[in-house]
């Protein structure tokens, strides 16, 4: 299938991996940024293929695992209340917040419903003037545009009763949290390959270069991530620490300008909690004051909120590769996709969950 | 216009006979019943045992054990494509039967009918179901009819159970299945679950995905006359491929090991899996089995089932192995590897 087998090509994966063994002579420890990657690394059993002196360990890059605990049980607590419709990607359905998850709220009679894109939960609040319609806006810069153009579209149309409940979180800053950190072990990125399809490449040029550390912009496909890695490796061996772009058939230096100017139109950039990891700086987007009026969380009331992550969990290690999942003592014990204890257990797109999916630790294979 | 008489205010009115859609009376066990009965049901489905209108049945099933099954169908919605619930209700009940290794003779439906379904859409729901149980060579000799108020069931839900013979010489079952043997798949994976979850999300490919709703009841007699030995048959519903694997795995203690590349997925199903996030392996299909034989009865089992309008499709996808019991193992399509397990709730699309 067009743009499908290309990129998942037998021949090419084998000629990629034995380049990949002939270029990587000493240990290394690389980090794949996306939960995307993730996904297709694990699925395609893409580890296999490379030499087990390299290490691959998966990062904080997947909205799902990064959301905040308080965030999910506003969300919960939001879409429990009557008169509300609200709305979601299908993954963040299954995630705990403190009391339950939204999937629970579905079965006790909160409207609770899947969209494929914010505009359609735009389209929702204009069908049903008569109640509110909050949509759960997550994610990294990738669904940035689409949820700013709903709260637009939404101002424009001058709907009253749609809302989002934001946590968007950003990519660069992410990166250097890790790299600033004492205990980092990852010396080299695979940038997320949507990201900077959004947002160009050029925030990473000071990144490269105050941590001398290479970062290759990679797609999503298994010969994508291949290419990444022994562009990734080789600058490694070379002792290189440069921005290259693997993903160039899709991504450009400067990124998409009208998706940037729609996302700085309703949103600003402010610091951001994420789960696991803490707070950082200026890490993700919140909606610009004058489109307050669309803000889920000072529309509802939903009272103070204490959360307390289970704390057998080891998410923050997991998000920051510093450990693989099987080495969590709770993996595939206590938690497990049915009983999360933590985030990363919980999409597709978790490391815990892809782990433990496909790829559980002591299957003879 | 004529001054009102006496008589008109003391008519009794009469109550409508001919209803265009389902009301409560329908349920009621009374003339309503009766018409609906006579009107929808008989009508379609009408054979000698049906026509007595008995609440039972009483029928020759010759010599051979016999195989029971029964199973729910409240797909929504009840007319989609490829299918109806009714094709569903017939097909899924058969081919249970099938998978024992049963000659499928006999069903009996019960309706679940919500107030205020068109009458229309039962009578073609009725009707593809006639037709369907008229391919798969079954009748259905008795049945039930309930009306429950507006908002209690979701417009249609249909139980069938079934009854079929199996022949004396045939034995299968998880417990024949051994290391060595191969993995048959009669189709294409998918079509199923992504025609109905194109149709709820109002999604458009470019060509319409389609339900593979079917009775495989003759597939498998032409796979029994190819190979009198086969070891094992399941058709991979609700779960997919995927769950139906890991089923035989754990229950035969042996690991199975399967090759993505020989998976049958059509282009237009998995571009849908794709945008979704969906793996076509743990999507539902309704007109699809797995097969094990022995390995050199592979071979002319898929010959058989490719020369047959069920199996046209059939490839041997992968093999019983003795190592990683309980595991189910996929060759990835660029040569990695990673386990196929079973799935932990719905699948859910991702975010990115």
């Amino acid at each position: 299938m067009k743009y499908l087998d290309e990129y998942r090509d037998p021949a090419l994966a084998k000629r990629l991996s034995e380049r990949i063994h002939a270029v990587v002579k000493r240990p290394w420890t690389i980090m794949e940024i996306c939960g995307g990657q993730t996904h297709s690394i694990v699925k395609s059993g893409l580890e296999r293929l490379v030499p087990p002196s390299l290490t691959i360990v998966h990062g904080p890059g997947c909205p799902v695992c990064v959301t905040p605990l308080e965030i999910i049980e506003k969300a919960v607590r939001i879409a429990a209340q009557p008169g509300v419709i609200f709305t979601s990607f299908g993954d963040m359905l299954r995630v705990p917040g403190d009391t339950t998850d939204l999937l629970h709220v579905k079965a006790n009679g909160g409207d609770v419903r899947i969209v494929y894109s914010p505009l359609d939960a735009v389209a929702i609040a204009r069908k049903n003037p008569d109640r509110r319609v909050v949509f759960f806006a997550v994610g990294f810069e990738t669904t940035a545009p689409a949820n700013a153009m709903a709260v637009w579209q939404a101002h424009k149309e001058g709907l009253t009763n749609f809302s989002i409940l934001s946590s968007h979180v950003l990519v660069p800053p992410a990166i250097e949290a890790l790299l600033s950190a004492e205990n980092n072990r990852v010396q080299g990125f695979l940038a997320a390959g949507h990201v900077c399809t959004v947002m160009g490449y050029h925030e990473y040029f000071p990144l490269v270069e105050r941590y001398r550390t290479p970062i290759v912009v990679t797609g999503f496909e298994p010969i994508d991530i291949l290419q990444g890695i022994l562009m990734l490796v080789t600058q490694l061996e070379e002792g290189r620490h440069d921005l290259e772009n693997q993903y160039a058939r899709v991504v450009t230096r400067e990124g998409n300008a009208a998706a940037q100017r729609m996302i700085f139109s309703v949103f600003e950039v402010g610091h951001r909690t994420w789960r696991g990891i803490g707070e950082i700086p200026m890490s993700g987007y919140r909606l610009r004051p004058e489109f307050a009026a669309f803000d889920a969380e000072r529309l509802f009331d939903v009272g103070d909120i204490a959360v307390r992550e289970s704390p057998l969990c080891i998410a923050g290690t997991i998000l920051t590769g510093m450990k693989k999942p099987f080495e969590c003592p709770a993996f595939g014990t206590q938690c497990s996709p049915e009983h999360p204890l933590g985030a990363p257990m919980v999409s597709s797109e978790g490391a815990c969950a892809a782990y433990y999916n496909f790829k559980r630790q002591g299957s003879a294979v | 216009m004529s001054a009102p008489t006496i008589a008109d205010g003391l008519n009794c009115p009469l109550p409508i006979g001919e209803y265009d859609t389902i009301v409560l009376a329908h349920g009621g066990g009374g003339k309503l019943t009766h018409r609906l009965i006579d009107g929808v049901f008989k009508r379609h489905f009408s054979n000698p045992d049906l026509d007595r209108l008995h609440d039972g049945a009483v029928v020759d099933m010759g010599s051979g054990r016999i195989a029971m099954t029964t199973d729910g169908y409240v797909v929504s919605p009840i007319v989609f494509p490829g299918g109806t619930i009714g094709e569903l209700a017939v097909n899924g009940t058969v081919n249970d039967l099938a998978m024992c290794g049963a000659l499928p003779r006999y069903l009996t439906a019960s309706f679940i009918l919500e107030e205020g379904l068109p009458m229309p859409e039962l009578d073609s729901v009725v009707a593809s179901m006639a037709e369907a149980a008229r391919k798969a060579g079954v009748a259905v000799v008795t049945g039930d009819t309930k009306v429950v108020p507006r908002g209690k069931a979701d417009r249609l839900f249909i139980t069938t159970s079934g009854v079929g013979v199996v022949p004396p010489e045939r034995v299968i079952g998880h417990e024949r299945v051994a290391p060595g043997d191969a993995v048959i798949l009669s189709g294409t994976i998918a079509d199923h679950g992504m025609a109905i979850m194109s149709v709820r999300e109002g999604l458009e490919f470019e060509s319409e995905i389609r339900s593979d709703t079917m009775a495989l009841n003759g597939l498998v007699e032409a796979m029994f006359t190819a190979a009198p030995d086969l070891r094992f048959l399941r058709d991979p519903t609700r779960g997919g491929v995927a769950s139906t694997l890991n089923e035989l795995a754990a229950s035969a203690k042996l690991g199975i090991v399967i090759d993505e590349t020989a998976v049958p997925v059509d282009g237009v199903v998995r571009s849908a899996c794709e945008i979704l996030g969906f793996d076509p392996l743990y999507v539902a299909n309704e007109g699809k089995l797995l097969a094990v034989t022995a390995a050199k009865d592979a071979e002319k089992v898929v010959a058989a089932m490719r020369a047959h309008p069920a199996g046209k499709h059939a490839a041997v996808i992968g093999r019983i192995t003795e190592g990683h019991p309980g595991v189910v193992v996929l060759r990835t399509a660029i040569g990695g590897e990673r386990v196929v397990d079973m799935i932990s709730g719905e699948q859910l699309p991702r975010i990115c």
